[in-house]
């Protein structure tokens, strides 16, 4: 293992008293003196401020903003060159099967594309687009921190600063005074709850966080919460819940896909693996992605194995993300079923320490988003 | 009090002994959200996986510090698993365990060897 690098915003982490764990290559906190229970409860009461720097930011320019993004919709099943300016949406690269590579957020700069990606991936996506975007400059915005304020008072917090991180809405991007630093503002998050993530400039990155953790309804939040409070909201966690042998459609991201790329769409297809996605939504997948309810207490965790009962010797699938849930109060999970079990209220049961115990298959999220449309 | 490498603390109460984790242990596993305790009446024997605990990271299993019979089981922890982090040496104990070998409670650590092992 070659050594870790650091944030930028990593020794005000060790001063803040977080454990630091190795992810994704990175030293990185994942959870703070507070504990990850009261960090998660904080969050949806109050608001969260995270370091998420280890992701990529990445920007992709080309001579226009169409021309870009008519290139990137080659390697992502989304409609890119729809979204308008000031906007950013969900997406993710497919391969030649199908298979989901990474997940990512893309937005309309006006003449460019900006993306987050995964940091376990960032790098192979990063060589994907610049091996098959011929005349397309992609490059990897190393001088900036990434944090992501969380919760119902991220809005009271933020304007404090600038008045016009009211206006915007769920999915808007913008460029933003942040104090005096000029920051690239999005209303978006992995939590379920209203709030922003901000690209800010590496060296200017510890006084904003500061300046946003003086604020009394401010929580330093680590990965640990960060993690149960995107399962609470049903979000994937790549490598997990999606990887290269989960298509959109098996995935149930299927929202996530536009009319335009699918058939009868004016730009149906033409990404890596279209002809397994697009046959997915009209016939339907062998298998889905789905919200599991454990009955009791004991959490199950990925890699549970699933039955259809009690007895039965073939397993159906598997947990690929579960945990306790603070808010919900107890323990929650997804994974992956046959498409006919793939139906609320539906029974399966999960091997936990040799016995079988049963879980209900739930629509996602577990709790209802709190965002700002 | 006795010590275990595995974090357990051992209180001897008349003819029982009642067993916990230590307030370090519940320190490094962070909020406790689920406790499976053993059968009242078991027979247990030294190192044998007797109490499941997860937080809400990780699972891990506690294991019988000496050889017995589990006389009682602190049910309190199945509703409100938090009672280990709150009160690790008081109410948020474990199980009481009659030992087959007394004995075996020399081989424990002390505090103080406990204390320095932890340090």
């Amino acid at each position: 293992m070659s050594e870790l690098l650091y944030t930028p915003l990593h020794d005000l982490n060790v001063e803040l008293g977080a454990k630091i764990v190795p992810f994704a290559g990175y030293a990185m906190p994942v959870q703070y003196p507070m504990g990850v229970m009261q960090e998660h409860i904080h969050t949806r009461e109050k608001a969260g401020l995270f370091d998420v720097s280890h992701m990529g930011q990445v920007t992709i320019k080309g001579d226009d903003y169409a021309s870009v993004a008519l290139a990137l919709e080659a390697l992502i099943p989304v409609d890119i060159l729809g979204l308008q300016q000031g906007r950013q949406r969900y997406g993710f690269f497919t391969n030649d099967a199908g298979g989901i590579m990474d997940d990512l957020m893309i937005s309309n700069r006006g003449d460019y594309i900006f993306v987050v990606l995964n940091a376990a991936c960032k790098a192979a996506d990063i060589k994907h687009m610049k091996s098959k975007l011929n005349g397309i400059n992609v490059t990897e915005v190393n001088d900036r921190a990434l944090l992501a304020l969380q919760g119902p008072c991220a809005q009271a917090v933020l304007t404090e600063l600038n008045p016009k991180a009211a206006n915007m809405r769920f999915m808007d991007v913008a460029t933003l005074m942040l104090g005096d630093v000029e920051c690239w503002v999005s209303r978006s998050g992995y939590t379920g709850e209203d709030g922003y993530e901000i690209s800010v400039p590496a060296a200017q990155a510890v006084e904003l966080a500061r300046h946003l953790l003086l604020h009394a309804d401010v929580e330093a939040i680590g990965l640990g919460a960060r993690d149960s409070l995107r399962l609470e909201a049903g979000l994937c966690l790549y490598g997990y819940d999606i990887d290269t042998d989960s298509t959109p459609v098996k995935a149930a991201l299927n929202w996530a896909i536009q009319k335009v790329r699918r058939n009868g769409g004016a730009r149906a297809g033409g990404f890596p693996g279209a002809h397994v996605v697009l046959a997915e939504f009209t016939n339907g997948a062998s298998i889905k992605r789905v919200g599991l309810k454990p009955e009791g207490r004991a959490p199950m965790r990925e890699g549970v194995v699933l039955f259809s009962s009690a007895a039965d010797k073939n397993p159906i699938g598997a947990i690929t993300s579960g945990s306790f849930g603070p808010t919900i109060g107890g323990p929650i999970a997804m994974g992956y079923v046959p498409s006919a079990q793939a139906v609320e209220g539906t029974i399966v049961y999960g091997e936990l320490r040799g016995k079988r115990l049963p879980l209900t298959v739930t629509t996602l999220p577990f709790i209802p988003a709190n965002f700002k449309r | 009090m006795k010590f275990t490498e595995e974090h357990e603390w051992l209180r001897e109460e008349e003819d029982v002994i009642v067993v916990g984790i230590t307030e370090h242990a519940t320190m490094q596993l962070g909020d406790i959200v689920f406790v499976e305790l053993p059968e009242v009446g078991m027979t247990v024997v030294k190192d044998e996986e007797i109490v499941v605990i997860e937080s809400v990271k990780a699972a891990s299993d506690i294991m019988a510090p000496i050889d017995g019979e589990i006389m009682e089981v602190n049910t309190a922890l199945t509703d409100n698993p938090g009672l280990a982090n709150d009160d690790a040496i008081g109410d948020g104990w474990f199980f009481k365990i009659k030992p087959s070998d007394p004995s075996q409670m020399d081989g424990l650590m002390s505090e103080a060897a406990y204390n320095k092992m932890i340090s």
